[in-house]
């Protein structure tokens, strides 16, 4: 039983640097780092010191609002700084590693014999909580709500994002138990997306509905999926979990130890071989990085290109990134730069560069803005890369002014950050809607919750 | 890059706590003129599509080149094949050139001067809009308008067609159409009449300057005019709309380049020919009679509904308005012509009129959309 999404509208962009299919191991980090500024919306309260010895499993923070919710030490060592902003905020908790992981037990439970409380109260003990994302407001889910149905994507359409039934590979027991698992936790159905045009054992998964997806980006942006199957109205939930989180849950019932594996797809035009790598949760990216990408001039995602965040050389994985893209910095002056159809390496949505004579080849874009922020002035071009039966415009309008009434009766429920990204990159404005979604979310959580 | 070093050095004198700090605008007008700036992403997505709103709308002037060129012939082949002089062709471009480029000089003077001082008084970063505006102004204009009277329009509809709604991006009716409008209210003898669309026709005798959609209304025989003629735009008319076959040109570019909507050039020729089949069934007067087809290449009807019509700011905004909103352009723009003896053209009108309807369209459109999704729950 499966059913086709086929998305018409959206944009693939092809980039230089994908990465090549093999699996190398990155070294153990020397220090492993938790950022809870990942997490949105969850205020940490600390259960270490600096000092503490740690197991991999044990609790680094709760949440302060719902402390059933833990976030865990992804390796065990020794509490090496908690580094504060402004206000005290809580910035990482780092973790100086030990040579051997000790793991805590967290005891091997089969996901078919649990009832759906055990399964929460299994994954609430085991850090697994904060995987689970929640539409509307993308943020994390509430435990003590239930969702209509949950969905995981396991295609990825954003630019150089990595091969997602590669990357798992390895781990499809994990795979199949976590997705039993998540099966627990709703009355309605687990739909599992997979890619339309190529076959995987991702098509034979077990205990989930699954979406064979094709079609351009967004098309496996999980929001697109979950507007054309089971679209969230108001006052309603659906779960989202990242297919490699499902893994490391999966693996937390198989084996009772919290390990937040991931396979990291380096990717981008400054890499010097992009590959993937076997790494985990809050793993130090210095080594691997200085060995590994052009350092000079380089902007460093944590992330893909369209949606991730700029990190340090020296930074952090986030909690769920799988992907690392690095791409040149754009700080250079271009002389008449807006004339159309100059430099044969521009990359255009509008036929406005030769780019269009040539769809299938693929291009180092920088970082430069490629004009300056302006008034709206084009109307169209958001509709083009938003597959939902949304009017982008009007909901940016809309939230632009915090209008709640406007946002609800314009979709907002149905809509994160992430399906706008595309709307950041074609704005021939320049308009930083990704910003401006997230921005109404925290109002919409704030105010109507 | 030597000019690149010769701004880097002013650049800072601009900058926040700079000597001339004030001027920003005026000089990163110009900066960004010369250079795409060097700003990166900062949030968001990180990487950028190369379009902004400069490539837009030297986009749109670029189509709207070869309307351009051949208005100026255009303008010496009216002049000297009425007299009866035949005139090598660089003369006649030549003769064209000497009458409109004061009048594309004095728009784009008098107008970028204005957006200049606004942006700086407001202390915002000059938007684009004005490139496109400051070259369709003088091409809706007939060619023997006084140079004042069109610094005068363009000051109107620059600061009461646009910067008084809050400038590019905020204003209702379309700038280069307010432009118009305001002459033509204002100077009607200079801008309407059998005297005004050939150079010179009111102090040489011997040169009508009739357009077809005057004599039409006058009840005159047209049938010197040739389809052909008028296809290829050898006729007397406002300097950039006689030739359909330019303005074709410059439709294709806009289309294939995406930056203007097919959909309301598609929807306004529907909307016209569906009116002129109409009438050519009541068939009661020469305008009513004259074919629904030809229509669609005499007077301003192919260049207000490529370039005019399809501007985004003041045309419907969804996808399904503008079906709506292109279609009744056509609609009215015929109407307007057939049932308005004193003013045949009717195609300004009709755009300023659903410039004003488009948000109301929209309106619906955004309606309906949000009505689907209270009726999705309703069924959940």
């Amino acid at each position: 039983m499966s059913q086709d999404i086929r998305i018409k509208k959206g944009l693939t962009i092809k980039l230089t640097g994908d990465a090549e299919k093999s699996i190398s191991d990155a070294a153990l980090s020397k220090i492993y780092a938790i950022k809870p500024t990942d997490l949105l919306g969850v205020t940490p309260k600390l259960a270490v010191r600096v000092g503490d010895k740690v197991k991999a499993g044990d609790v680094l923070f709760y949440s302060k609002a719902e402390e059933s919710i833990k976030v865990l030490a992804p390796v065990s060592g020794e509490i090496l700084n908690i580094e504060r902003g402004a206000k005290r905020k809580i910035l990482t908790v780092q973790i100086s590693t030990d040579a051997t992981i000790e793991y805590f037990d967290f005891g091997a439970k089969n996901p078919k014999d649990l009832s759906s409380d055990e399964v929460k109260a299994q994954l609430l003990a085991g850090g697994c909580w904060p995987f689970i994302q929640q539409r509307p407001y993308d943020v994390m889910a509430n435990p003590n709500e239930a969702p209509k149905a949950i969905f995981v994507s396991a295609h990825d359409t954003a630019p150089l994002a990595g091969d997602v039934a590669f990357s798992l590979e390895n781990q499809k027991e994990a795979f199949q138990a976590g997705i039993t698992a998540l099966s627990r936790l709703t009355e309605g159905k687990v739909n599992l997306a997979v890619c339309g045009k190529s076959e995987s054992f991702l098509n034979d998964v077990k205990d989930a509905a699954i979406l064979k997806v094709t079609g351009k980006h967004p098309a496996g942006n999980v929001g697109v999926q979950i507007h054309h199957v089971n679209p969230v109205n108001q006052g309603e939930r659906v779960w989202t979990v990242n297919p490699q989180d499902v893994a490391v849950i999966g693996n937390l019932f198989l084996t009772g130890k919290f390990e937040p594996k991931r396979v990291v797809a380096l990717v981008g035009s400054q890499v010097k071989s992009p590959k993937y790598f076997n790494m985990l949760q809050g793993a130090n990216l210095e080594a691997l990085l200085t060995e590994n990408i052009e350092l000079d001039n380089s902007r460093i995602i944590n992330g893909n290109v369209l949606t991730g965040t700029q990190v340090a050389v020296d930074g952090y994985l986030d909690l769920k990134s799988t992907t690392i893209s690095v791409i040149p910095e754009g700080n250079h002056h271009t002389m008449f730069g807006w004339m159309p159809f100059t430099g044969g390496k521009k990359f255009s949505m509008y036929r406005s560069a030769l780019s269009f004579l040539s769809p299938n080849k693929k291009y180092t874009l920088d970082t430069n803005l490629n004009g300056e922020e302006r008034a709206f002035v084009m109307t169209g071009e958001m509709e083009k890369v938003l597959p939902m039966d949304i009017l982008p415009m009007h909901l940016l309008k809309a939230a632009m002014v915090g209008d709640i009434e406007k946002m609800e009766a314009l979709g907002i429920y149905e809509v994160a950050p992430e399906d706008f990204a595309l709307i950041d990159y074609s704005s021939s404005s320049k308009i930083e809607a990704q910003q401006i979604i997230r921005t109404a979310l925290d109002i919409m959580v704030k105010e109507v919750g | 890059m030597g000019l690149n070093k010769i701004m880097e050095k002013y650049r800072p004198l601009f900058r926040k706590g700079g000597k001339y700090e004030k001027f920003a605008p005026a000089f990163n007008g110009i900066d960004t003129f010369l250079f795409v700036p060097n700003h990166t992403t900062k949030m968001g997505a990180h990487v950028r599509d190369a379009v902004d709103l400069k490539r837009v709308m030297i986009i749109v002037v670029l189509a709207l080149l070869p309307a351009m060129f051949f208005g100026m012939w255009n303008i010496g082949y009216q002049h000297f094949s009425q007299l009866g002089e035949a005139t090598p062709f660089m003369d006649m471009m030549l003769y064209g050139a000497i009458k409109f480029l004061p009048m594309l000089l004095i728009s784009y003077g008098v107008g970028l001067g204005i957006e200049f001082a606004f942006a700086i008084y407001r202390g915002h970063d000059i938007n684009e809009g004005y490139l496109v505006s400051g070259m369709l102004i003088p091409l809706i204009m007939p060619v023997d308008l006084p140079l004042w009277m069109l610094a005068v329009a363009v000051i109107f509809a620059v600061i009461i067609g646009k910067e008084a709604f809050g400038g590019t991006g905020m204003n209702i009716l379309n700038p280069a159409l307010v432009a118009r409008a305001f002459a033509f209210f204002s100077y009607a003898p200079s801008m309407s009449g059998d005297k005004v669309w050939v150079a010179d026709a009111s102090t040489v005798d011997g040169i009508s300057g009739e357009t077809i959609l005057g004599q039409l209304a006058a009840g005159a025989d047209t049938s010197a005019t040739s389809v052909m003629d008028m296809f290829m735009g050898y006729m007397p008319g406002s300097i950039g709309e006689t030739s359909v076959l330019m303005i074709l040109i410059g439709a294709a570019f806009l289309i294939l380049t995406g930056i203007a909507s097919w959909r309301i050039m598609l929807a306004g020729v529907i909307g016209a020919a569906v009116t002129g089949l109409l009438f050519n069934a009541l068939d009661l007067n020469p305008l009513m009679s004259f074919p629904w087809w030809q229509h669609l290449l005499v007077g301003g009807f192919a260049f207000g509904i490529v370039f005019m019509a399809t501007d985004p700011v003041t045309a419907a905004q969804t996808d399904t308005g503008k079906w709506i909103y292109g279609f009744f352009i056509g609609v009215f723009a015929i109407l307007v012509r057939v049932f308005n003896g004193a003013y045949p053209e009717g195609v300004m009108m009709a755009i300023l009129l659903m410039n004003v309807f488009a948000p109301y369209i929209d309106h619906y459109v955004v309606q309906a959309n949000v009505k689907r999704r209270l009726k999705r729950l309703k069924t959940a």
